[in-house]
């Protein structure tokens, strides 16, 4: 049976990470390599990786970033952050990632999601949502699509646009929520439902996890295909594993 | 040598990587010479089955594939490779596979609201009782490999099935046939399993 998967989300800034100091064992807690290797060995099902860099100039370190890990790690892994050509995708797979999320670029030319899943496959094309709701009573709630890290509102709804996304060619849909997300207060269940419910592409969670039972509701109510989580894996608060004998316990199909 | 075929559709470097970490002496190639001499070949596969066949044409890899193939060299196609083996696919209506194994690529199809598609993440692999199994030896039955796709191979021949997977349907996740393996998930993404595969092909003499 297909598992539930549980994807750390690493922060990457001038090919450093910059979230996830807390590390211990870690010679260098700033190098996405170990960070990396540390999570393959925790048992995470995938890695993202989101590129905060502020200049273009210094994405040349992202590149570095995804071979170092490509050459050391065998496990599916994610490059999202400041992705806008075909040539940006065409760059980062070359060095050696598998997937790249897409997220401000898509808003401004749903063609070009289009464009990459031709030239690239869906496989590929993650498609990242950031999401907030813009209704004020739990009946009829809607939610609205974010770009530009959760800087400009577009006016766009959030379900139309995981459709449409999905009619571009994503082959899946990472999904944040702005209300949600730092809370520790948990996914947002409602949003996550609604989208996974409205596309057959999988749908990742994001955005507020702060306890196992975070990830149990995201998975079951939430219908998620995959849940990310930064701070409670970063800071020690939760192993991979421990988060995973909890979600097998509790009759989620998890890879142990 | 072992010769991982490159048919200019994406990047093939953890392929190769992973075969060197398990021993393996590997040039990533697209030349029908080095086809020709190499002891093995590794054909992974990237992009749709209708650009990928259109690339192997344009490149003229078909023949030097199949006469390896002929030649008893071992073969390992991954992904869309092991269905690239087959007559052909319906994503790809019109395009002919390299037609060495009869069978073809049908897409998943679900109710809505039940499974998603394309078939994502880590799923079991469960063995068929192939005396080719060699490549899994020393990996358990059931053991987890990485998936992403969203068609499977329907084939002929139920002999040549390796491992089954269950995804709405149980299909054919892995075949064997003489010196020919295919596998749909990817050895080179699934941790120290799919190593362990990659180490079993590179060991064959």
């Amino acid at each position: 049976m297909l598992t539930k998967r549980i994807i750390p989300c690493l922060d990457i800034k001038d090919g450093r990470v910059v979230k996830g100091v807390n590390f211990i064992k870690l010679r260098d807690a700033g190098d996405p390599v170990e960070n990396a290797a540390f999570y393959d060995k925790e048992g995470a099902d995938e890695l993202v990786f989101l590129d905060i860099t502020a200049s273009y100039e210094k994405r040349k370190t992202t590149l570095e970033l995804a071979r170092k890990v490509a050459e050391s790690v065998f496990l599916p892994f994610t490059v999202g952050g400041g992705i806008r050509a075909i040539e940006d995708i065409r760059d980062l797979l070359n060095a050696g990632c598998d997937k790249v999320s897409i997220n401000t670029a898509a808003v401004k030319d749903p063609a070009f999601v289009k464009k990459a899943a031709a030239r690239f496959g869906s496989q590929c094309i993650v498609v990242a949502i950031d999401a907030k709701c813009k209704t004020k009573t739990r009946a009829k709630q809607a939610w609205e699509v974010y770009i530009n890290g959760g800087r400009t509102p577009t006016g766009i709804d959030a379900v139309k646009w995981a459709e449409r996304m999905e009619s571009c060619g994503a082959g899946e849909i990472l999904l944040t929520s702005m209300d949600y997300d730092g809370t520790k207060e948990g996914y947002d269940i409602a949003l996550t439902r609604k989208i996974s419910g409205s596309v057959t592409i999988p749908v990742i969670a994001s955005g507020g996890a702060g306890s196992l039972e975070h990830l149990y509701d995201a998975l079951t109510e939430g219908r998620a295909d995959a849940v990310l989580a930064a701070s409670i894996f970063h800071f020690r608060e939760y192993r991979i594993a421990e988060a995973k004998e909890y979600l097998r316990k509790k009759g989620v199909t998890i890879r142990p | 040598m072992i010769a991982v075929i490159d048919y200019g559709m994406g990047n093939l470097r953890s392929v190769e990587k992973a075969l060197e970490l398990v021993g393996g002496r590997v040039k990533v190639t697209s030349s029908q010479k080095d086809l020709a001499r190499c002891e093995k070949l590794v054909f992974p596969g990237v992009g749709a089955f209708g650009a990928a066949m259109k690339e192997l044409k344009y490149r003229k890899l078909v023949e030097p594939i199949k006469a390896a193939i002929a030649e008893g060299k071992p073969f390992l196609g991954l992904c869309l490779g092991l269905q690239l083996l087959f007559e052909k696919s319906e994503e790809a209506p019109g395009v002919k596979g390299l037609c060495i194994l009869k069978g073809e690529s049908k897409r998943f199809k679900f109710p809505k609201d039940a499974l998603k598609i394309p078939h994502m993440g880590w799923n079991n692999i469960k063995f068929a009782n192939n005396p080719g199994a060699r490549i899994l030896k020393g990996v358990p039955d059931n053991s987890f490999t990485y998936f992403v796709h969203s068609y499977y191979v329907k084939l002929k021949d139920k002999n040549i099935i390796l491992t089954t997977t269950d995804y709405g349907i149980n299909f054919v996740s892995g075949i064997c046939k003489d010196n020919v393996y295919g596998l749909q998930f990817h050895p080179e993404k699934s941790q120290e399993l799919g190593l362990k595969m990659l180490e079993n092909f590179v060991r064959i003499k």
